[in-house]
């Protein structure tokens, strides 16, 4: 269970164009973030990303590393939200 | 290899963005027993000093943590030893002061309210219970953090009505003195029956004389995800269908808050103490207590039927919540402010909701009638009456109640009151214009009711 301090989920949603997945894992390889599983749908006209990852190797702060993300947001015009994975399965198991 | 289920991420985020989860408070609970001196000034010293080692890092950590999980955290907030008992033992006491001192910490750490400034009277006063009790105004007009709260009576000892009149004085001194801010020192004061030992939630909030050293406790909010996830509910669902949803969603609630609660009980190094189940509203669309009954099937919050609405929510808000903490503690219910929750303040506008409506929910809700803006010409037997009563319900029904009360002095019936932030507006509100001033001036103490023969 300790090790799941490390998993992060990263949600990223907006209208679908070309480049989001290879700029937003650019981004991760940047900060040694490693990818274990990417789904990804289109959700009533929306491009919706989820991703797993692990960011045991990071180099920066948490905080850091997540603002980094959120500026990326920014100029891709799409919304990404950052949160330790073990928020959804503390609420959603029994 | 980790599993992650896609529903559940956009479930969780929706709830966030759009229906209002956050966690509204928490409460480091600090005990000050051992800042008794017999200077004041020396006491004042040991308070500050106290609240600056354990809570200099609330505030800081709180925002690390709610960037963690991207769940916001809207209060943090301190709940103290009833400085009546923490002062006592000085030399002419002087309350006002310590209420600055601790006043002065909570702006040092930067929390937005810092609970203690307490008393508990419900069989009777000690010489500095007194003095405490006419020094309240004062303290509270003259600090900006700091919440009050007395205590008047218990099931066990009944109900000290002398204290009850006291209170009613203090609320009308604390609105003079604040008239100019629509007497918002009201809104930082709050009499209980029962109060309970560690309640997260403001004014209340304070560290009881049998709790541990320091602990961190929680205070959860979401009513706008149990409103919407009713509104998506087969509109023909019948009403065990409803209790069940809500008790689904009580626990993603409850453990999202639980979980937030110990990753910062242990950054702080101190103590997990409890979650309050509590669904706090908040004066924003979509995150109303109101609204979840109007998703129930009433047209507005006060239309008959609304009682059981209430129980029911109640009832199954703690059952859905026990099943996700271990420690559930505080109030735990449904919060039924008027002046915080959009829709009862419309539900007021409309003539559905009124006191005594309120007054009847309050028999099946987490507290009592709370910010509740009232004529300011209201004579104090009025408010001593509104008191009582509210007492009456908790002390023969074995819960907490309470009453946050603000008479708006220049302001009448239909005005509004404006507070600001979480506080809200308050719609003006009519109370009974007969007079209970011989009954409630009689004084002495209520003798606690027979816990046998429940009928």
């Amino acid at each position: 269970m300790k090790n799941d301090d490390n998993k992060i989920i990263i949600t990223v949603t907006g209208i679908d164009k070309v480049g989001i997945v290879s700029a937003v894992s650019a981004c991760l390889a940047e900060h040694s973030v490693n990818i274990e599983d990417i789904k990804q749908t289109i959700m009533q006209d929306n491009f919706v990303m989820i991703m797993l990852c692990d960011i045991k190797k990071i180099k920066v702060s948490f905080k850091e590393f997540k603002e980094n993300l959120l500026e990326l947001a920014k100029k891709l015009k799409m919304e990404i939200w950052v949160q330790k994975k073990e928020l959804f399965d503390k609420m959603h198991t029994i | 290899m980790s599993y992650f289920n896609q529903q559940h991420i956009i479930e969780t985020i929706k709830m966030i963005k759009i229906h209002h989860l956050d966690i509204r408070t928490v409460t480091l609970s600090l005990s000050l027993r051992d800042c008794c001196s017999t200077s004041c000034k020396k006491t004042g010293a040991k308070i500050y000093d106290k609240i600056i080692k354990y809570a200099k890092n609330l505030v800081s950590f709180a925002q690390e943590t709610e960037n963690e999980y991207s769940i916001p955290i809207v209060n943090k907030r301190i709940a103290l030893s009833p400085i009546s008992f923490i002062g006592e033992s000085c030399d002419n006491t002087d309350y006002v002061y310590l209420a600055k001192k601790i006043d002065e910490a909570g702006q040092e750490v930067g929390v937005d309210f810092i609970g203690g400034f307490s008393a508990l009277v419900d069989k009777g006063f000690t010489k500095g219970d007194l003095k405490f009790f006419e020094q309240i105004p004062d303290a509270l007009a003259q600090t900006k953090k700091l919440c009050s709260s007395v205590n008047l009576g218990t099931s066990k000892a009944g109900i000290n009505m002398d204290a009850v009149l006291k209170t009613a004085d203090i609320i009308k001194q604390c609105a003079i003195l604040t008239k100019d801010f629509d007497s918002i020192a009201c809104a930082k004061f709050v009499c209980f029956c029962n109060a309970v030992t560690d309640n997260p939630f403001m004014a209340g909030a304070f560290c009881a004389v049998n709790e541990a050293e320091c602990a961190l406790n929680i205070g959860v909010s979401g009513p706008g995800v149990i409103s919407s996830a009713i509104e998506n509910l087969d509109k023909n669902a019948d009403l065990g269908e409803v209790s069940n949803l809500i008790k689904k969603m009580a626990f993603k609630i409850t453990t999202a808050g639980e979980l937030i609660g110990r990753r910062l009980a242990q950054k702080l190094n101190i103590p997990f103490g409890i979650i309050d189940l509590s669904l706090a509203p908040a004066p924003n669309k979509g995150d109303s207590v109101a609204e979840i009954f109007q998703a129930m099937g009433l047209e507005y919050a006060g239309a008959h039927g609304t009682t059981l609405a209430l129980a029911m929510l109640n009832d199954a808000v703690k059952k859905g919540g026990t099943m996700a903490s271990s420690y559930v503690g505080g109030l735990s219910g449904a919060f039924i402010p008027v002046s915080e929750d959009l829709g009862m303040i419309e539900a007021v506008n409309k003539n559905s909701l009124t006191i005594d409506k309120l007054e009847a929910m309050t028999s099946v809700c987490s507290v009592g009638l709370d910010m509740i803006a009232i004529p300011g010409d209201t004579p104090n037997s009025a408010i001593a009456g509104i008191i009582a009563d509210e007492m009456a319900i908790g002390m023969i029904n074995k819960k907490t109640t309470a009453v946050r009360i603000i008479p708006v002095i220049g302001k009448k019936e239909g005005e509004f009151a404006q507070f600001g932030g979480l506080l809200g507006t308050a719609p003006i509100m009519k109370i009974n214009k007969y007079s209970s001033e011989s009954f409630v001036n009689r004084g002495g103490r209520v003798p606690a009711p027979i816990h046998s023969l429940n009928n």
